[in-house]
């Protein structure tokens, strides 16, 4: 039995329209072992494991299950072979409580008394903390997060497939996560684990596969390999370093939010407390923060889709914006990215052209007398393109039709090449490859050296540190005072980012 | 073997042209099935209501009078689709605009200058808009959808226009017939321009041109096109859509006014009970079979109006029912609204179970 793969896949090809998603796959993991799933955003990690849970079929080859060729014709028919499956986005109902939750999901019919006592009972086994009887909006991402993993393990998974799964946590959530994921291993469950966080498959991982562009590029042990050298493999290329001038020195204040509240939206929207910070000409400002913590409605309230009580709640160059909607913001300087691409920061039906007229109209003088001059917006969508190195058909191609990455350089050249005197991104490498987040990233310096102030708003929290001079945390709508990159350790942030705030204090108080 | 639906890369080009062909051949073919099968001539049905207009060239110029305020009414409703904020009772519209129209030629009676058109047009097109001012307001204040506000709003305007032409205006000559006086000669344009073109459709092909240059190239029509496509993108380009309601609404409403007024000065001298003649609802068709294109527009409007002139052929030589025109208008709404899938998904068949 020792020496039978829990799960072995013998060429999984899957072709796409126009994409070979996954060539002649092959990869074992055996029982018990933490075996990571590496690769870009496209390389076709997401394909692999959507057939090995049974969303889709492969074209070719064969899986193994214990030895024993198998089919898996449908998630139900996984997850009753023992494959569980925690998604990257969660498919939680906020009004309802977890335990409902859980019961929504089950494949059986259980009553709630004894459904509670099961969950209670996974809980205690793998130390997890989780109240059956909360209400799922009033929950942490990190806490939701466990609702996933307990529907996966109430059903005695042999396999447990982790979809990205620390995204959305604070380095502490980190912690916890592995400790659960490295019990569960003991005790004969294997998991499956995608990411393309290299050093956490350091950490935890028994053993990678490496996937690039559809096909498996290499099989090692994690351990005898660094960081570096997993990433040169996984994007097949020499890694590039971003560069920043030590020497860089920084000007006057540029952009200034002062006393910024906003009531929250919604039932589960986040109300922003008294936000309050200044970037200097050439500084790089980042936000730290677990998702949910109120980053959409900053970002709105900074481009101005949201509008604020104060005039001087927010001023560029000393003009007090805070009552401007959006197209004045940008005339004065002040630019924004939201994360979301497709319809927000671009219309995914429009043409480049056209994107590039939904925000550089007026900075880039496309119009006369209220007419939209296409040769301005096709001679900036060409100055786009070839600027930032966008794969596409050219400026009439449909923004949909790009990947992900590609898009969001084209976003981000839309908004830099308008020189903005401030910028505003929010998660600007969000699901972007690695090549295309490299030069994301240095655009966003070069900028911040010709003098412009930029504010980054960002989950990822090496992004932040690799880039940002001064660092702040927004938890619940209220944003810690600016710290120090450097000067500042990642437990201290982690901390901040899950509420508690003033560390230090409590260490000088007893 | 069975049918999968794929999503295509880019929207087909080919299909966005071929669909609305497709659903006219095919609204033909079902059309004389379904005809055939209630007992009629189904075949010789569909060749009345398609083909008999267009070869008869004495029946030209009844199509391109048809034609005329489908297409003034559909160019307006279509730059309202295209921001998705969808007026249903352009008929309302259409009513309101011909009485405010009337009520005008009612207190210029004895003017004898023919310039006293234009203030009749203005009145049609601020009575229009003023009738879809109603839903953008409900919509924009209390988030009360604009289909069903702007739908009843059509019953409305059909009881005021019944007490209208039967008290304040009613003709005092007009043996108690429920019907406005005659206009004056000076009130009127004539049925068609040099016995060619109805005014009516004159200012349908200017229209167009206009339309076409606003949805295509103006910042406004780009505004509309974004509010229609992706909400959150237009915040975040500084749109307001709020004020897209607002102007598409009281751009299509005008419009629906000016067809009304137009129809009522050029094709029929007064205004009577008799005077909707859904050229409100079937602008929805026209809109939508169009394209949302103002030439497209131009275009579905003249086959729509061949159905119209094509059904009352029709009714006199096949002796189908009189609803049979509106069925076969239904029909093309339908297939042209199921066709809609094609532009962006492939439909390919493929071997296995489900």
């Amino acid at each position: 039995m020792e020496n039978t793969a829990r799960l072995e896949l013998r060429g999984i090809s899957k072709q796409f329209p126009g994409v070979l998603a996954n060539d002649r796959v092959s990869l074992s993991v055996m029982p018990g072992e933490i075996h990571a799933l590496l690769g870009e955003n496209g390389a076709g990690k997401s394909t692999l494991v959507k057939m090995i849970y049974g969303i889709s079929a492969p074209d070719s080859g064969q899986m193994f299950w214990n030895g024993e060729q198998v089919r898996f014709a449908s998630p139900k028919a996984a997850r009753k072979l023992g494959i569980g499956m925690v998604f990257q986005h969660f498919s939680l109902f906020e009004a309802l409580t977890v335990l409902e939750n859980i019961a929504l999901g089950l494949d059986r019919k259980t009553s709630k008394r004894d459904l509670e006592i099961e969950i209670l009972g996974v809980l205690k086994t793998y130390g997890l903390k989780l109240d059956p009887q909360r209400v799922v909006s009033t929950l942490s991402v990190g806490e939701r997060q466990r609702i996933e993993i307990v529907r996966a393990l109430l059903l005695d998974p042999k396999l447990l497939i982790m979809d990205e799964p620390t995204s959305v946590l604070t380095p502490q959530e980190v912690g916890q996560l592995f400790e659960t994921l490295r019990k569960l291993a003991i005790q004969g469950c294997s998991i499956l684990y995608i990411s393309h966080k290299l050093h956490e498959i350091v950490d935890l991982c028994d053993t990678a596969t490496i996937l690039r562009g559809g096909k498996k590029v290499a099989t090692c042990n994690p351990r005898k390999e660094t960081s570096r050298s997993m990433a040169e493999m996984m994007i097949g290329a020499n890694l590039k370093v971003i560069a920043k001038d030590a020497t860089r020195k920084f000007g006057e204040i540029k952009f200034a939010v002062k006393n910024l509240s906003l009531a929250k939206v919604g039932d589960f929207g986040t109300a922003l407390q008294d936000i309050s910070f200044a970037v200097k000409a050439g500084e790089i400002f980042g936000i730290a923060g677990v998702a949910g913590n109120g980053q959409n409605e900053l970002l709105k309230a900074l481009s101005g889709e949201t509008l604020a009580a104060q005039e001087n709640a927010i001023t560029v160059d000393g003009s007090r914006l805070g009552k401007f909607g959006p197209t004045a913001r940008r005339q004065m300087g002040l630019c924004a990215v939201p994360e979301e691409r497709n319809g927000h920061a671009a219309v995914a039906e429009f043409s480049l052209c056209d994107n590039a007229v939904l925000t550089a109209r007026n900075r880039m003088n496309m119009l006369k007398n209220g007419l939209i001059e296409n040769q301005k917006s096709t001679e900036f969508s060409k100055k786009i393109i070839s600027a930032f190195d966008v794969k596409a058909q050219g400026p009439n191609a449909v923004a949909g039709s790009l990947s992900g990455g590609n898009l969001q350089k084209y976003i981000m050249g839309r908004e830099i090449l308008q020189n903005p005197t401030v910028l505003v991104v929010s998660q600007p490498t969000w699901g972007v490859d690695a090549g295309a987040a490299a030069a994301i990233h240095q655009a966003l310096v070069d900028l911040a050296a010709s003098g412009s102030a930029i504010v980054i708003i960002s989950q990822d929290l090496d992004e932040l540190l690799t880039l940002c001079d001064t660092l702040a945390v927004i938890n619940l709508g209220h944003l810690s005072k600016p710290l120090k990159v450097g000067a500042v350790s990642v437990e201290e942030i982690g901390l901040l980012m899950g509420g508690i705030h003033d560390v230090s204090e409590p260490l000088h108080a007893h | 073997m069975r049918i999968k639906l794929e999503k295509r890369a880019e929207p087909s080009r080919v299909m966005l042209f071929a669909t609305p062909i497709v659903a006219v051949i095919l609204t033909m073919i079902i059309g004389a099935v379904l005809f055939d099968a209630l007992g009629y001539d189904g075949q010789r049905t569909v060749k009345e209501i398609f083909f008999t207009p267009v070869l008869a060239s004495y029946k030209w110029l009844d199509v391109a009078a048809r034609a005329a305020p489908l297409i003034i009414i559909a160019l307006g409703l279509s730059l309202g689709n295209q921001a998705k904020v969808w007026n249903i009772g352009a008929e309302g519209q259409y009513i309101v605009g011909a009485l405010c129209g009337a009520i005008v030629a009612y207190f210029t009676q004895s003017v004898t200058g023919s310039w006293v058109i234009i203030p009749m047009m203005l009145a049609g097109i601020v009575g229009g808009a003023a009738w879809a001012a109603i839903p953008a307001m409900l919509k924009t204040k209390f988030n009360v959808n604009e289909v069903l506000t702007s739908l009843m709003l059509v019953y409305v305007a059909l009881q005021v226009l019944s007490y209208i032409v039967t008290g304040p205006l009613k003709d005092p000559h007009g043996q108690n017939f429920p019907q406005t006086a005659p206009f004056t000669d000076a009130q009127l344009l004539p049925r068609a321009i040099g016995n060619i073109i109805p005014p009516g459709l004159l200012v349908a092909l200017i229209l167009m041109l206009g339309f076409w240059l606003v949805v295509s190239r103006s910042v406004y029509g780009f505004e509309v096109r974004v509010v229609g496509a992706a909400p959150s993108a237009a915040r975040y380009a500084g749109f307001n859509a709020s004020s897209t309601v607002w102007s598409t609404m009281l751009i299509s409403g005008g419009m629906a006014g000016l067809a009304g007024i137009l129809e009522a000065t050029s094709q029929l001298g007064q205004l009577n009970l008799g005077f909707p003649s859904g050229y409100g609802f079937t602008a929805i068709i026209v809109s939508f079979l169009g394209r949302l294109h103002p030439v497209g527009v131009f275009i579905a409007g003249i086959v729509l109006a061949i159905t119209y002139v094509g059904g009352q052929v029709a009714q006199t030589v096949v002796h189908v029912p009189s609803a049979s025109g509106g069925v076969f208008q239904a029909l093309m709404l339908f297939l042209i609204l199921a066709a809609d899938i094609l532009v962006r998904y492939k439909v390919r068949l493929v071997r296995g179970a489900a």
